[in-house]
């Protein structure tokens, strides 16, 4: 059995979201990533990486919403990625909870925005996904190094702190 | 050439009324104002409701200098290329953003160099006017911490080996 490499979803919004989760491109280095997000024009920046257009979900307009919720949904069935990272909003967080089902791995990385305290879809999402990180040490617990990771579980509903995008 | 964002979610015209009107006042006609759909009259001035990321990077590099929103794509934006930025935050408390994240957001970076704070309108004008002494900070790398990125890179490579 040869290991191969972990297919990645790097999944945001546009704007500030987007700028952050392009700022992790190193980490997904020798993975088979694609990244999607919420404008067609941001595919340039992660080229020749694969790119998805998901449209914008706004907690205002249901029709939009639900149709944001189908997009991200078939996006992460037909993906089926080994792991799924987001920096936010709306789009990032639907396709965590998907994940789930299909059994991927889910970091949730909370805005650095949120200095003083974590936003409310990163509350949320702590207490589903596999791992939630706030840029901000005094909002997480420092993160274990990896050797200790096996032996203490990470508490679910809890952030941690592993560093920031900037 | 200076660039006034507010971002792509909405308009922002408590900032840009004060800053049209500095520029006029002054006789500013290198501005570029990208405003969210305004009801300022910026008849005159170059601008867009919205500009698509290859334009506001195109526009990013032109700017001397950015007057903007606390909007992280824009701050990220101007680290990246060393140029300064004076931000005004948004108030969720008269409708401009859901919550008070943007006054946090300034309140940690301000003292940053090549960051400016003007936490209300009426401080606009007296930053604008030192707009062409405002030094920008080094450089910042186009990548998360390596701590971050290290974290991330053990969280996508963990957990079960995936069969080839």
């Amino acid at each position: 059995m040869t290991r191969r490499a972990p297919r990645v979803l790097a999944i945001s919004s546009r704007g500030g979201h987007w700028t952050q989760l392009r700022r992790l491109r190193r980490a997904f280095e020798g993975c088979d990533t694609t990244w999607a997000s919420t404008d067609a024009g941001l595919a340039k920046e992660v080229a020749p990486d694969r790119f998805v257009f998901v449209p914008d979900a706004s907690r205002w307009d249901r029709v939009k919403l639900v149709w944001s919720i189908l997009c991200v949904l078939w996006l992460v069935v037909r993906i089926r990625p080994d792991a799924i990272v987001s920096t936010g909003a709306a789009p990032g967080f639907f396709a965590l909870r998907f994940g789930r089902l299909v059994g991927a791995r889910t970091l949730w990385l909370d805005s650095f925005a949120n200095a003083e305290e974590l936003s409310l879809s990163g509350r949320k999402a702590s207490a589903f996904a596999d791992l939630a990180l706030t840029q901000w040490p005094h909002l997480g617990e420092a993160l274990p190094a990896q050797h200790t990771t096996q032996q203490r579980r990470r508490v679910k509903g809890r952030a941690y702190y592993a560093g920031a995008v900037v | 050439m200076i660039l006034v964002t507010v971002g792509s979610q909405l308009p922002f015209d408590r900032m840009i009324a004060p800053v049209a009107k500095w520029a006029r006042e002054r006789g500013v006609r290198d501005i570029y104002f990208q405003h969210g759909g305004t009801t300022v009259d910026l008849s005159g001035f170059e601008g867009a409701d919205f500009v698509p990321p290859d334009e506001a990077a195109r526009l990013f590099d032109r700017a001397d200098a950015i007057v903007a929103h606390v909007g992280m794509g824009t701050i990220l934006g101007c680290l990246e290329r060393g140029k300064p930025i004076v931000v005004m935050p948004r108030k969720a408390s008269l409708g401009e953003t859901r919550n008070e994240h943007q006054s946090a957001s300034a309140r940690s970076l301000e003292g940053r160099a090549g960051f400016f704070v003007a936490w209300e309108p009426e401080e606009l004008p007296a930053l604008l006017d030192r707009l062409g002494e405002l030094r920008g900070g080094e450089r910042i790398s186009s990548d998360a911490s390596p701590a971050l990125l290290s974290a991330i890179r053990d969280f996508v490579w963990s957990g079960r080996a995936p069969r080839a």
